[in-house]
């Protein structure tokens, strides 16, 4: 079997340790970074994604093969350094200020790594300023916000506001989620876009940075 | 008075299935071995590391008003506002778990080894509820023992159901729970973070219904207070033993 589909395949079974000797073997043999990282790596987390997506999966099984992809990842670093091959694309993600629950925006994050993006996790109880900040910073297209509760998710207006006051209004892109929210509040207070769960997250982002 | 309380481990410790079912993952039986073994690992991480205790304040109605004052709207505008002046008994309370357990996890996810993080979360999760809901069975062991005929009591915290989470200053102001390893930072969320808070509220089970028609309401898609509502009126509940664990 082709060492790529091999790596694929491994990762679905959450099997981290042959992913890892198989990156390995990938890499030792001449294969481009790029091409284990897309066509290995990626590819399984998509099959991933979309099986829990269909929910043929449960979340715990996507965060095994989550572990795999990153004990690949690891090894391919470097490489994808020095081959120049770049990531999907930035995005600086947090749970909004008042708000302590970070799993749905940690589940997002590890999707989105699978997915290929480079993912600043910022952490729970982020200030405002701290997410324009840190997407000026990071140069990141797209602020992703989190909030469980229906008392903090208001804080989110004040990011989105803070982007246009700065005048980074279409530089930076935000898209929310988390339990109390929906469409019509991401529309409300001006966010691009919302995201009912993990798997969803990651095609809007996809969407929102024009990456397929 | 404040009083400290020592949970045991077999009293923290939440049920598989409750684990499971928080997850929508199968039961027991049905579980893939892998998943089963990452709660295996859950469970034993949560017996070595939970440090499961809490400090409980009583006080009047009037002492709690203070504690309300000026956080919830005027009246039954939030539910704590509406639910309170029909109550008959007031506990404030703040538990946790301890930071060991919580650093544990924080080290799971950093050396992304996701799925015994996430198991793991989902398990202190399920405790750190638990908890709340084993101080209000306490609570209602000692009314009964007062006299009151089948009082119910339900929990009730800063952050939830239009209680802005401001409030935990003045909870803590009257609490001091630093002296179980419980600190608020700016924002007014605790540490560690497997760490519940609120006030319980005794009396008759009526006292608890309420329309879920509040301005807040129309933005929550938990709807978890049906399910709070709804306990009060089959409670069989955890029932702690016997035993005092109260400490001076």
């Amino acid at each position: 079997m082709d060492t790529l589909i091999r790596i694929a395949d491994s990762l679905q079974r959450g099997d981290d340790a042959q992913v890892g000797t198989l990156t390995a073997e990938a890499l030792a043999a001449g294969i481009p970074a790029g091409d284990v990282l897309q066509k290995g790596l990626i590819a399984g987390m998509n099959l991933v994604g979309e099986q829990f997506r269909l929910r043929e999966i449960f979340l715990p099984d996507v965060l095994l093969a989550a572990r795999a992809m990153y004990a690949g990842l690891e090894l391919l670093r470097p490489r994808l350094a020095q081959e120049g091959v770049p990531l999907r694309g930035k995005v600086v993600i947090g749970t909004i200020k008042g708000d302590l629950h970070d799993i749905g925006k940690n589940l997002v994050g590890i999707m989105l790594k699978g997915a290929g993006f480079e993912v600043i996790d910022l952490g729970h109880d982020v200030a405002p300023e701290a997410f324009v900040d840190a997407a000026v910073r990071e140069q990141a297209p797209l602020i992703g916000m989190s909030a469980l509760l229906t008392t903090t998710m208001v804080r989110m207006k004040e990011v989105v506001d803070l982007i246009d006051s700065r005048g980074l209004s279409g530089q930076i892109k935000t898209i929310v989620g988390g339990a109390p929210l929906s469409s019509d509040f991401a529309r409300e207070i001006g966010a691009d876009d919302y995201a009912s769960d993990s798997a969803t997250a990651v095609e809007r982002v996809k969407s929102l940075l024009g990456v397929t | 008075m404040k009083r400290h309380v020592r949970f045991t481990l077999e009293e923290a410790r939440p049920p598989r299935q409750a684990v499971l079912s928080a997850q929508e993952l199968p039961g027991d039986d049905e579980l893939a071995p892998r998943l089963r073994a990452l709660l295996d690992d859950a469970f034993a991480d949560f017996d070595a590391r939970a440090e499961p205790r809490a400090v409980m304040v009583e006080l009047s109605r009037e002492e709690l008003e203070g504690v309300l004052d000026g956080l919830t709207g005027p009246g039954p505008e939030t539910v704590i506002g509406l639910v309170y002046p029909r109550g008959e008994a007031f506990v404030l309370y703040v538990a946790t778990l301890g930071a060991p357990l919580c650093d544990r996890i924080g080290e799971l996810f950093a050396a992304n080894d996701l799925g015994r993080g996430w198991m793991l979360d989902a398990v202190a999760s399920s405790a750190a509820d638990r908890l709340a809901d084993l101080l209000a069975a306490r609570l209602e062991d000692e009314l009964v023992g007062r006299g009151h005929p089948a009082p119910r009591v339900l929990p009730y915290s800063p952050g939830y159901c239009g209680w802005t989470v401001r409030g935990q200053e003045r909870l803590f102001a009257q609490v001091r729970p630093e002296d179980i390893g419980v600190t608020l930072n700016d924002s007014c969320l605790m540490t560690p973070i497997k760490s519940v808070s609120g006030v319980l509220v005794a009396g008759a089970k009526e006292i608890h219904r309420f329309r879920p028609d509040f301005d807040f309401c129309r933005e929550c898609r938990t709807h978890g207070c049906a399910a709070r509502i709804g306990s009060v009126h089959r409670r069989e509940g955890p029932h702690l033993s016997e035993d005092e664990r109260w400490t001076p």
